[in-house]
C-alpha cells in the first residue's frame, strides 16, 4: 500500500475557492500566515468571503490584502490592533466584524474539527461580549453557548509536509494552524518543504494528513515572509 | 526608556513575582517586568500565542521570524521552553495554571472590575486573549499611570467603560502607589517616592482606605 499525493499546484487548489466561501486562515501576525496560499486567492478574484483569521496582519501583509482588494466582506477575528486599515474598515461599515475571546475562537474551530456542534463557556459573562448569546444553567452556573465554527476552506502554513499532506509546523508559527487544519471542507497547505513519504517522521506529524487535502511546496520565500522591522 | 518613576514602577511590580510562578506579562508596561529579574530566577512565562518558557527579547538581526510573543516581538526561547497551539496555549489560561498576569488598564473599579479592551468610539481593536487572562488567571494585576493623558482618575468608584471582567483586580501598580481591591474597596499599600497620601487620594476617583501606619515608599 501506498498513502495517496496530494501534491499540487497553488493556483489548482485556490481555484475550488467559490464567492461566498468562508475562509479560515492560519497565523498570529506573521509567523503561521500563509502569505503565498492568500496572494493566490487574490488572484483567484473570488469575492464576497468571510475570514476567520485570529488577526488582520498589518498593512501590505496577508489578509490585509483580501480587506484592501474588497474581496472579503466579513471578518471573524480576536485583535485588530496592528492594522490601522481594518479598523477604518471596519469603523466606515465596508468590513463586518465580529470579535471573540482568543481561546473561545480557538475552542470553537476545535469544535468545529472535532464534530461537535458547540461549546459552553463562561467568558465572557456578565459583560458586553456576552450579549446576544444563548445562555444555558448547567450544575447551578450560567454558560454561554458558542457555536462551532467550520468553513468551506482553510489555508494553512507550515514548515514541513510530506506528500500525503502530514503537517508539521515550527515555533510560535503553529497558533490556530492544526486548528483549522481540522475544521474545513477543503483544506489547503503551503509547506516550506515537502518532503518524501516517509521522511516526515510519524511521531514529529502535528496535523495528520487525513485531514490536508491539498498540499504545495513553496519555492523560494516572499519578502512577507521575514522578520518585521517596525 | 521609561521615566524614573515608571522604571521603579515596573520594578515594584516584578516584586510580586515569587519563585515557582506561571505568569503571563500583557502587551506594554507589564512585559517591561522581565527586565527586573534576575536572570536565573525560577519563573516560566506564558505567551498566547504558543509559547512557554519565553527568554530575552531579540534585535531584528538577532531575531527568528518564527518567534514572536502575543504582542509581536521577536523573543527567544530558554531550555525547557515548549511550543502549542492557540486552544493548548487558552486551556493553560481557562485551567487556572497561570498563578499571576500582569495587565494594562484604561480604568479599574473599586470592586476590581477591569476595563482595558474597548472605548466606544475611539479605539476598539477587539479584545484578544485579554479577557480569558483576566477572568481566569488566578491572581491578576494591574500595571497602569494612575490618570489618563488628560489627568483623569484611571481608578474609579465604577467603570463606565465596557469591561474586560467583573471583579478581577487584586493588586494596581501606578506611577503613585501600589493599591489593593478589598471588599471594602481601594486600600493603599504604598506610595512612590515624593508623592505623599493627600496626592494619590486626590488622582483616585473612588474613596481610599488609608491605613493609619507608615506605610512603604518605592
Amino acid at each position: 500500500m501506498k498513502l495517496p499525493d496530494k501534491r499540487c499546484a497553488i493556483p489548482d487548489a485556490v481555484a475550488k475557492i467559490k464567492d461566498g466561501d468562508t475562509v479560515m486562515v492560519g497565523g498570529f501576525g506573521v509567523p503561521g500566515t500563509p502569505m503565498t496560499l492568500i496572494h493566490a486567492l487574490v488572484a483567484h478574484g473570488a469575492r464576497n468571503l468571510t475570514l476567520i483569521k485570529n488577526d488582520a496582519n498589518e498593512p501590505g501583509m496577508g489578509i490585509d490584502h483580501l480587506l484592501q482588494s474588497g474581496q472579503a466582506t466579513r471578518l471573524i477575528t480576536t485583535h485588530l490592533g496592528l492594522n490601522g486599515t481594518a479598523i477604518a474598515l471596519m469603523n466606515t461599515g465596508k468590513l463586518a466584524v465580529e470579535f471573540n475571546a482568543q481561546g473561545i475562537l480557538a475552542e470553537r474551530i476545535r469544535a468545529g474539527g472535532a464534530g461537535i456542534g458547540a461549546i459552553l463557556s463562561d467568558i465572557g459573562i456578565g459583560t458586553e461580549l456576552a450579549n446576544g448569546k444563548q445562555v444555558v444553567e448547567m450544575e447551578g452556573e450560567d454558560y454561554v453557548v458558542e457555536p462551532a465554527l467550520r468553513a468551506d476552506v482553510a489555508l494553512i502554513h507550515a514548515d514541513r509536509a510530506d506528500s500525503f499532506g502530514n503537517l508539521a509546523y515550527v515555533a510560535t508559527a503553529r497558533n490556530f494552524n492544526p486548528l483549522m487544519a481540522m475544521a474545513a471542507k477543503c483544506v489547503i497547505a503551503e509547506a516550506e518543504t515537502v518532503l518524501p513519504l516517509g521522511e516526515l517522521r510519524a511521531d514529529d506529524v502535528h496535523t495528520p494528513g487525513v485531514f490536508v487535502d491539498h498540499v504545495t511546496a513553496l519555492g523560494e520565500l516572499s519578502k512577507e515572509y521575514v522578520v518585521v522591522r517596525r | 526608556m521609561l521615566s524614573d518613576v515608571r522604571e521603579r514602577m515596573v520594578a515594584r511590580a516584578a516584586r510580586e513575582i515569587t519563585s515557582g510562578m506561571v505568569v503571563n506579562l500583557g502587551i506594554g508596561l507589564p512585559t517591561k517586568v522581565v527586565n527586573h529579574l534576575p536572570a536565573d530566577f525560577p519563573v516560566c512565562l506564558h505567551t498566547e500565542n504558543g509559547l512557554t518558557g519565553i527568554g530575552p527579547t531579540l534585535s531584528p538581526e538577532k531575531a527568528d521570524r518564527n518567534l514572536i510573543d502575543a504582542g509581536g516581538a521577536y523573543v527567544s526561547t530558554v531550555p525547557g521552553s515548549a511550543f502549542f497551539d492557540s486552544a493548548t496555549s487558552f486551556a493553560i489560561v481557562r485551567s487556572g495554571r497561570l498563578d499571576l498576569t500582569m495587565l494594562g488598564a484604561f480604568e479599574v473599579s473599586a470592586a476590581g472590575d477591569l476595563a482595558n479592551w474597548k472605548i466606544p468610539g475611539k479605539f476598539s481593536p477587539g479584545v484578544g486573549g485579554g479577557i480569558e487572562l483576566a477572568q481566569k488567571a488566578r491572581r491578576v494585576v494591574v500595571l497602569t499611570t494612575h490618570t489618563d493623558r488628560a489627568g483623569n482618575p484611571k481608578l474609579r468608584q465604577t467603570s463606565s467603560l465596557p469591561l474586560t471582567a467583573r471583579a478581577c483586580v487584586s493588586r494596581i501598580f501606578t506611577d503613585m502607589a501600589v493599591i489593593d481591591v478589598s471588599a471594602d474597596g481601594f486600600v493603599l499599600v504604598e506610595t512612590a517616592d515624593g508623592i505623599s497620601t493627600a496626592d494619590v487620594v486626590a488622582a483616585t476617583d473612588a474613596p481610599l482606605i488609608v491605613p493609619d501606619t507608615c506605610l512603604p515608599i518605592f
